[in-house]
């Protein structure tokens, strides 16, 4: 099998378990109170962190790119109130600008 | 199950282009046009995918890529935990419930604390789609379009978090635990593997463990 096709192979199952593995063995039953809560701020928590790697990570060093220009422009549409298509387009396009007049 | 699809659109368009950048990386990175297409059928999670591209393009080894992808893809062990509760059926029916479930899926199908499983999986299926025919763009299309940074396609995904997550913010405790998340997160990835600081910052979600204002005498 070639190398290509291992990781295919590998990465698809080990994430299928992953994502399997509380819905397998918990099943469908409620969480104590105090589990629940953290897992409603499980979401603010985990999307935080999508936020801040992807905007400044690059493997493992933080850096200032373009990035930064393209979510400010997100924060300015969101607090617009602007639909979240126009937030998308707009964060890509002033990246973009950022990216061609670097 | 329609209102999730609905609502995720806008969402699909930006899975739609980031497959698209997907398919280029992985075909530039020798992996072929198969290959990059199943990926994103079975494994449907960007950030892995993008990962075990990258290690491959750099010239490393399989355990290396394997290894970036399995620890990107940690955070959906909590994820897990976290739709757990709202899926429905035997083993087998949850198992594959569970594949629909990504970081937008996910945070979209957020209601009062819960997972809603039908805009789970509305939302799931119509990404599934868009991100798969993403990828076959730019497996097939991709050379002609070049680097994905060009378009500020690379600022497309903070930008979407960001979106999503302004929506969770609505009580003290999740913008506490959102300020936690990032921190832990920031102060991580310089020192740790990629994908370690997203996984760690679930541990801001624990400072929720402390109850609610109203319920303390």
């Amino acid at each position: 099998m070639s190398t290509t096709w291992m990781i295919v192979l590998i990465v698809g199952a080990a994430t299928v378990a992953l994502k399997g593995l509380a819905p397998v063995l918990l099943g469908d039953r409620e969480l104590p109170a105090p589990v629940a809560r953290v897992n409603g701020a499980l979401a603010p928590a985990l999307l935080a962190a999508l936020v801040a790697v992807q905007t400044v990570g690059d493997g493992a060093s933080l850096t200032l790119d373009p990035r930064i220009a393209g979510v400010a422009a997100a924060v300015v549409a969101l607090l617009l109130r602007a639909p979240l298509l126009v937030v998308l387009i707009a964060s890509a396009g002033v990246a973009a600008a950022v990216n061609a007049l670097a | 199950m329609a209102a999730g699809a609905r609502d995720v659109a806008p969402i699909a368009f930006a899975a739609l282009v980031i497959g698209v950048s997907y398919g280029i990386l992985a075909r530039d990175a020798g992996m072929g046009v198969v290959a990059p297409i199943v990926m994103s059928l079975t494994t449907f999670a960007g950030s892995a995918q993008m990962a075990a591209a990258t290690v491959m393009q750099d010239g490393g080894a399989v355990a290396a890529a394997v290894t970036a992808a399995i620890l990107l893809n940690l955070r959906y062990v909590a994820i897990g935990v976290s739709v757990a509760p709202s899926l429905r059926g035997r083993r087998a029916r949850r198992l594959a419930e569970a594949q629909l479930a990504t970081d937008e899926s996910w945070a979209i199908s957020q209601d009062s604390g819960r997972v809603n499983r039908e805009r789970l999986l509305g939302a799931g299926l119509v990404l599934l789609v868009a991100w798969t025919v993403g990828t076959i763009a730019g497996v097939f299309g991709g050379s002609a379009l070049g680097d994905p940074a060009t378009y500020g396609f690379d600022a497309m995904f903070p930008a979407l978090f960001l979106a999503l997550l302004v929506g969770q913010l609505g009580d003290g405790r999740a913008r506490a635990a959102a300020l936690a998340g990032a921190l832990i997160a920031l102060i991580l990835t310089p020192v740790a593997p990629p994908g370690v600081p997203i996984i760690a910052a679930a541990a801001g979600a624990l400072i929720a463990l402390k109850p609610p204002k109203e319920a303390t005498p």
